[in-house]
């Protein structure tokens, strides 16, 4: 189960073979009887947790089950912004984890994931805005993750499309910006690491869905799926907006919703923007993808909804607010518009870790921000499930926090929650 | 230039005005009614494009929305379009259009050299390399950006306007050729409130170009006939230029409206473009179909056009593209586009039908005429890298599987192919509708549906004239009747059209079969703007990727602005053949909205600028503003912030209004606070449940403060609760929290507690809000005329007194959020500028002083009174804030529950302190830092901490670093003389007297003490004065 | 732009409405009587239905009005006279 080597030679090598040779990324295996492990859920969160339960707990003998296609779901859906800055202990020192691992995956992996650190921009634009700024960037600081607050001038020497005139009706009186975030392609993070995965002896199995979720009295014994009955005693769910539903299956109640959460893009530009900006004020976040796109995140619809469609004045209040912040942009054209489904907890934070049945894990509740999470996600996700208790950097995330009332308050900070 | 390829006559141009334009900066002629390609194509203009990752020479090869390589720039400065398909461009006097692919130019371009090492940039090649270093992924990354993108975005804010419209009918018809025409007359002769959008300037679909005749006329004349009936029925709406974009849930479907790119385009309104939201009863989708292309090595060679693109640049807008053309087809069809190179007087080098059979009746003139036409061969290859010189032509073997025989070449400049039709499924796809393959006719065409719509004509896969009229018709019946309106049949024009008679099917031809594989012979195109070949699907296969969307996506397939209009059915077909799985089992990608790009400027409409969220301000912002105040964006509202006077900056502008409101009188505008009046029999036991603390104690007359909670336990909102009457109660919110709250309480009623008979009703406008605050106050209201008894015994503090004052009818509230004796005055919103006027003339032998939003909250921070929002976020509780004293024990109460949960009982739960400066020294981790010893003395007298610092314990340390809180309020009082603060800190309560430390972001740490948060007179002697 | 009838004003547009979530949530008579972790299934957990969902919505800007609708949440559709 050797793996091909990736680089610019082996594309030397295979040119000069008329690309006829490349092996397969990852093997399409029939389903095996028994797994040690059952991923459920192909996406960049599941592939990560099969790829780090093989590499970091060698546990091998791991199947992701996966309904569709992989990184078909909010992986491939997303405008795949990674960064870290978040305002409480507990997510900032999660997502930077996410954030480390980001920095050295394309190497790990051997497949460019394309992480661009080309800084995130959130932009304040009222008095308490810039209060949040000045806390949230402080505790980073203090968490050791770059931050800075930076003022009208240097936004705009670094943003030039930018308004920042004071006479904007939300008139941006400071950033926070975190350097190290970015964007990374998030089709090759499913992709890169479902062969990563599967080079360690993990089985893909696409186009299989769990119709049921086995046990024996509180244990975990298996899935019921379209392809049969699989068994393993411990199962890990990471199906991003479909969670509330593999929780029906056994018998479990989440505090999740799930709703449509929408994203566009123009048609491709030449450069205009280098970097990421995001408001929450005027509801709207963009950056420009390596192949001229703006990339344009809109709120999330406010009905619950499987759809993976929201409503078109959805759609519309993010053009104003892009507009809003980047006059010119008015002329571009919205080349495509897409929808996902994001399951949202009462915290804006996720919830990875046990569950009451022995050997079940739940992995879910990311709302819009779970993209940057992908390499951390699978990390933590991978040791829960390895010894059947949570990581320490995932042990704040666990489900008793809706009991104790012990939330970690993103939404309520204030913080943008994407 | 001279228009080369204009023929002498014919054409739907107006040749009596001729518009002049450049291309790349060179002068060209057309005609009004030209597009800027038909207009190119007479001028002799070839290449037009580069493509995206070979940056292969390309010229124009559709004539509508499917165009991937004429992708153009127009305009310069503000006006500037990037991205339009010059197929869609109506010419216009003075354009100036520019390529955007190519460097240095179009004809000339250094990245041509990706071309000759393409085997290097197979599909997803990116994935595989750029790895190492990390930190050089960044500097490819820069030229990989400056390689793409197709134009330029403009640099400065749109001159233009938009704005969105709101339509209902019973029928939208998407498409004005012959179907959507038919049935949208067809429904409008029933009554229907009709409206048929087309996104050309003209509407008739291909009857702009058909040669056939309706009822003996041509179909020209028709189409005029039928749109002056159309115009003469009141309620059709026929849009032109108008695309219908967008099919979402509940038949809502949008559409553009756009009047031409030229600068200064627009309606009378002076509006660019519009965007229709409409709701329709039943939608007709007769959007037509989209030409195939052949896949054949070198197949994207600038003059490789569709047939019907060269049919049409023909008839519509007499053009003929080439001089000596060639036909490669696998169908009927694409021989009538022989025909018209002929009558148009090109000659046809040969006829390439992939059929043994070859067609029916319509060669036979060709024949003829003498045109060679080679059954059952295939075009192998295409040489001519700026233009077409000549094609490979060889013949199939006998099962069609590969190619036999020897190669012929022929000369030719113009190669006009037809793979079949598409039918555009598009936005019957974006409603929720399946498509199923069908075998007879070769291609998708709908299927179930679980909207309100049906396909007609050729998006329906019918794609005869004959079948286009009688679907639109009887589709045109059917939705009248479901809406309601009695239909009565009429019938549709006879058809005469030519050597239609025996036509033979199509033979699907998904790519020009080669003896080895793909990777071996020059690229096979099947997505021509992303540069995807047929062996780039084969390696994605060989790779994995076996799923339509991972091919799609790992090869780029159809993610182009034609977004795979062109190219996604021969993808799929392709990849079907690959995986050996018939078509209908790899199925199509998704069809997203929009069905062609739609301006953000469009979908933003109106709302934009000065229009993008209202500007709410108060009855007195007029008196603020001629008193020259700074403003706060405070939610919707602007409030006065500040008032500087002559030469004051804002600190000193604040300590002069803090000093008058804390030493003679002060005065506020607080109008913003939410009101809300809440009556019925039941408000008293409703509002118990809502608010913390004791309301049936309350007396009428009477005020208290009051929060209530999230069920969470957490701090909403606060306010002042006024009992007015035993059934009759006023609240105030904060600013912000107005709408939140009445929703909130609406809510509650409704949902959980329809019983109660309560009626709640927002009065924040009605009132205007005057805040009289300072120890003149009451001396003041004293003085003037009225009926209210502001003496201590007969106004106490925290009560409410109605009556008239100066003249008004005014509701006065003993309150005070400045800890100084004050009366909050509530007037009609209309009187509020006279009564304001009167107070402060009456005021001035006090010295009254306005204050702002500024001031006041010093004033509050100073008697540690919170500002939910600032120094509440949504994870406080009040138990947090020290207000034990205001939760009733004696009742249920939202969130009361809550907070008894483990976690709102830790001790260690951040509790709101104050906070002051310990000394002036600043503290620094490392001893090296520099620091100014002189001047930091009297720096700490003045310097305040920031809002938003965070608490640690001691300086130092290795992150992550605990930290102990924030501040959330700070500012420095000039009554106290010193800075203070708020601030959130864990278990802080317990702490008061401990030295803690506030990190700066530049590194400094500053010592503060941590102390009671009420500052100025803790025993609140002030506010209670008498 | 889903269009929601209000049982009071008819058919509109969504931008009319707000949401209000999952229906048949009752407020506990005694929360006091409850365990924390009673408390939080009212608080927090949802079944947040695949399929056919009871929800509230409120004509915010229109009438004001509270209702329940019960809607596919795949297909948007609404059931007509649901109760």
């Amino acid at each position: 189960m050797t793996r091909q080597k990736y680089s610019i030679f082996s594309l030397l090598r295979n040119a000069v073979s008329h690309n006829e040779n490349w092996r397969q990324a990852w093997r399409s295996p029939a389903p095996r009887k028994k797994y040690d492990a059952l991923i459920i859920g192909g996406g960049g969160h599941g592939l990560a947790t099969a790829y780090y339960l093989a590499k970091e707990h060698g546990i091998r003998n791991v199947a992701v089950l996966e309904k569709g296609w992989i990184g078909g779901g909010n992986t491939g859906r997303n405008t795949t912004i990674v960064r870290s800055n978040y305002l409480w202990t507990e997510a900032a020192l999660f997502y930077e984890k996410s954030l480390k691992l980001w920095e050295g995956l394309s190497r790990d992996l051997n497949y460019n994931v394309m992480f661009s650190q080309r800084g995130v921009y959130n932009m304040g634009h009222s008095l308490q805005d810039m209060r949040d700024i000045e806390r949230r960037v402080g505790a980073n600081r203090l968490d050791g993750i770059d931050a800075e607050v930076v003022m009208p001038a240097r936004i705009k020497a670094a943003i030039p499309m930018i308004d920042i005139s004071p006479g904007a009706r939300y008139p941006i009186l400071g950033a926070s910006l975190q350097r190290r975030a970015g964007v990374a392609r998030h089709d090759a993070v499913a992709w890169g690491f479902a062969r990563a995965a599967d080079a360690l002896g993990v089985d893909i199995i696409q186009q299989c869905e769990v119709t049921g979720i086995c046990r024996n009295g509180s244990r975990v014994t298996g899935v019921e799926s379209s392809r049969g009955r699989i068994e393993a005693d411990r199962i890990g769910v990471v199906v991003a907006g479909h969670a509330s539903v593999l929780a029906q299956m056994a018998g479990l109640r989440l505090p999740l919703e799930s709703h449509p959460l929408q994203a566009y893009v123009s048609e491709p530009l030449k450069p205009v923007l280098d970097t990421v900006v995001m408001s929450n004020a005027v509801h709207g976040y963009i950056s420009q993808s390596d192949k001229g796109e703006l990339v344009v995140g809109a709120g999330i619809d406010a009905y619950t909804g499987y759809g993976q469609r929201g409503s078109f004045h959805t759609i519309e209040h993010a053009m104003q607010a892009i507009i809003e912040l980047f006059p010119a942009f008015s002329r571009v054209r919205m080349l495509r518009q897409w929808g996902g489904i994001v399951d949202v907890a009462p915290d804006a934070c996720p919830i990875i870790g046990k569950t009451p049945l022995q050997g079940l894990y739940f992995n879910c509740g990311w709302g819009t921000g779970g993209f940057k999470a992908t390499p951390g996600s699978g990390w933590a996700f991978a040791h829960t499930i390895a010894r059947d208790r949570p990581h320490e950097l995932n042990a704040p995330f666990g489900l008793e926090r809706f009991t104790t009332g012990a939330l970690i308050d993103e939404h309520g900070a204030a913080a943008v929650a994407h | 230039m001279k228009q080369v390829n204009r023929l002498p006559e014919g054409g739907r141009i107006d040749r009596a005005r001729p518009l002049t334009f450049s291309f790349n900066g060179r002068t060209c002629r057309g005609y009004a009614g030209d597009t800027l390609a038909s207009a190119l194509l007479a001028n002799g203009i070839r290449m037009v494009g580069r493509s995206f990752k070979y940056h292969r020479p390309r010229g124009i090869m559709g004539i509508g929305v499917e165009e991937p390589n004429a992708i153009v720039q127009t305009g310069a400065g503000a006006d500037t379009i990037p991205g339009l398909r010059a197929t869609e461009v109506e010419l216009y006097d003075g354009l100036a259009a520019a390529t955007t692919r190519g460097w240095p130019c179009v004809n000339f371009d250094l990245l041509a050299v990706n071309d000759f090492c393409a085997r290097l940039l197979g599909a997803g090649f990116y994935y595989k390399t750029f790895m190492a270093p990390r930190f050089l992924w960044r500097w490819y990354e820069h030229y990989l950006r400056r390689a793409s993108g197709l134009g330029t975005s403009p640099q400065m804010p749109d001159p233009d306007s938009y704005e969105h419209v709101n339509a209902h009918c019973d029928v939208l018809v998407a498409g004005g050729g012959p179907a959507g025409l038919m049935a949208a007359l067809a429904a409008a002769k029933c009554g229907a409130r009709v409206i048929i959008a087309d996104e050309q300037g003209e509407f008739g679909g291909s009857l702009l170009y058909d040669t056939a005749r309706l009822n003996g006329n041509p179909a020209a004349e028709w189409l005029r006939k039928v749109l002056q009936e159309l115009a003469r029925c009141p309620e059709v709406t026929l849009l032109s230029r108008s695309t219908v974009f967008g099919y979402y849930d509940h038949n809502f479907l949008t559409i553009l409206e756009r009047y031409g790119d030229n600068p200064g385009a627009q309606d009378a309104g002076g509006v660019r473009q519009r965007e229709w939201r409409v709701r329709a009863g039943r939608v007709i989708l007769a959007q037509g179909s989209h030409e195939r292309p052949l896949v054949f090595p070198n197949n994207d060679r600038p003059g490789v056009m569709l047939a019907s693109a060269v049919s049409g640049y023909i008839h519509r807008y007499a053009v003929c593209p080439g001089r000596r053309g060639v036909i490669f087809t696998n169908n009927d069809g694409a021989y009538r586009t022989a025909l018209d190179l002929v009558s148009a007087g090109a000659s046809v080098a040969a006829i390439i039908d992939c059929r043994v059979e070859g067609a029916g009746a319509i060669a036979e003139p060709l024949r003829r005429s003498g045109v060679e036409i080679y059954q059952g061969c295939v075009i192998a290859d295409v040489t001519g890298r700026k233009s077409v010189r000549s094609v490979e032509v060889v013949p199939l073997s006998a099962d069609a599987g590969t190619p036999a025989g020897t190669a012929i070449n022929l000369d030719c400049d113009l190669v006009a192919m037809s793979g079949g039709w598409n039918p555009a499924v598009h936005l019957h796809s974006q409603a929720g509708g399946g498509n199923l393959w069908d075998e007879a006719r070769n291609c998708f065409v709908p299927g179930a549906t679980r909207q309100e719509h049906v396909s007609v004509g050729a998006c329906n896969g019918s794609f005869s004239l004959d079948a286009c009229l009688q679907e639109g018709n009887q589709a045109g019946l059917d939705a009248a009747r479901a809406c309601g309106f009695e239909a009565s049949p009429f019938s549709t024009p006879g058809i005469n059209q030519d050597l239609t008679g025996d036509a033979r099917p199509l033979q699907p031809l998904w790519r020009v079969p080669l003896p080895r594989s793909p990777h071996r012979y020059p690229k096979q195109f099947v997505d021509y703007q992303n540069d995807t070949t047929v062996a780039d699907l084969h390696q994605a296969v060989s790779e994995g990727f076996r799923n339509v969307e991972h091919v799609k996506r790992y090869t780029a397939l159809g993610f182009g602005t034609d977004q795979g209009k062109l190219g996604n059915i021969n993808g799929m077909a392709l990849l079907a053949e690959c995986l050996g799985k018939p078509i209908a089992d790899v199925g199509t990608t998704t069809f997203r909205p929009p069905y062609t790009a739609v301006t953000f400027g469009a979908c933003a409409g109106a709302d934009v600028g000065t229009l993008y969220e209202p500007v709410r301000k108060t009855a007195l912002h007029d008196w603020h503003e001629a008193a020259g105040a700074e403003f706060e964006v405070v939610g919707q509202w602007l409030r006065p912030w500040y008032y500087p006077g002559p030469g004051e900056d804002m600190r000193s502008a604040v300590n002069r209004e803090c000093l008058a409101a804390r030493g003679s009188l002060a005065i506020m505008d607080a109008s913003t606070l939410g009101k809300i009046e809440v009556q019925g029999p039941d408000a008293p036991a409703f509002l118990e449940r809502i608010y913390t603390h004791n309301v049936a104690g309350m007396k009428p007359g009477r005020c208290a403060y009051g929060v209530m909670l999230g069920e969470d336990g957490m701090v909403m909102d606060d306010g002042v609760m006024a009992r007015l009457g035993e059934q009759h109660f006023y609240l105030t919110t904060t600013t912000g929290g107005a709408a939140r709250v009445l929703g909130w309480l609406e809510q509650w009623l409704q949902t959980e507690w329809p019983d109660l008979q309560v009626y709640l009703t927002s009065v924040t406008e009605r009132w205007s809000t005057i805040v009289l605050a300072g120890p003149d106050s009451r001396k003041l209201l004293q003085g003037m005329d009225g009926d209210v008894d502001f003496s201590q015994a007969g106004f106490p503090f925290m009560a409410v007194r109605s009556g008239s004052l100066a003249g008004f009818t005014v509701r006065v509230f003993r309150v005070s959020f400045s800890g100084e004796l004050a009366f909050e005055i509530n007037v009609e919103s209309d009187f509020a500028p006279s009564l304001w006027q009167t107070l402060t003339e009456a005021g001035e032998r006090y010295g009254i002083t306005p204050y702002g939003t500024e001031t006041m909250h010093v004033l509050r921070a100073e008697k540690g009174f919170v500002i939910v929002g600032q120094d509440t976020d949504g994870s406080v509780s009040p138990l947090d804030l020290g207000m034990h004293w205001l939760l009733s024990k004696d009742k249920d109460f939202l969130g009361k529950r809550s907070l008894a949960r483990p976690d709102c009982q830790r001790p260690d739960r951040k509790q709101l302190v104050g906070l002051l400066i310990e000394d002036g020294r600043e503290v620094s981790p490392r001893p090296s830092f520099r620091r100014k010893p002189e001047s930091s003395h009297n720096k700490h007298l003045t310097e305040i901490l920031p809002e938003g610092a965070q608490l640690v314990e001691q300086p130092g340390g290795v992150p992550p670093i605990p930290k102990l809180g924030h501040v959330s309020s700070s500012y420095y009082s000039a009554c106290l003389g010193r800075p203070i603060a708020l601030a959130l800190v864990s278990n802080g309560r317990a702490r008061k007297g401990d030295v803690i430390h506030a990190a700066l972001r530049d590194g400094r740490y500053i010592r503060v003490r941590i102390v009671s948060p009420v500052f100025y007179d803790p025993k609140a002697e002030r506010q209670h004065a008498s | 732009m889903l269009l929601i009838k209000c049982p009071w004003c008819g058919p509109r547009d969504e931008s009319e409405f707000s949401y209000g979530g999952e229906a048949d949530i009752v407020r506990p008579a005694e929360p006091d009587a409850l365990t924390d972790e009673e408390w939080a299934d009212y608080l927090f957990m949802r079944s947040n239905t695949r399929g056919l969902h009871r929800e509230q919505w409120v004509h915010e800007h229109g009438c004001r009005r509270w209702f329940v609708l019960e809607r596919d949440t795949v297909t948007y559709q609404f059931t007509e006279n649901a109760t």
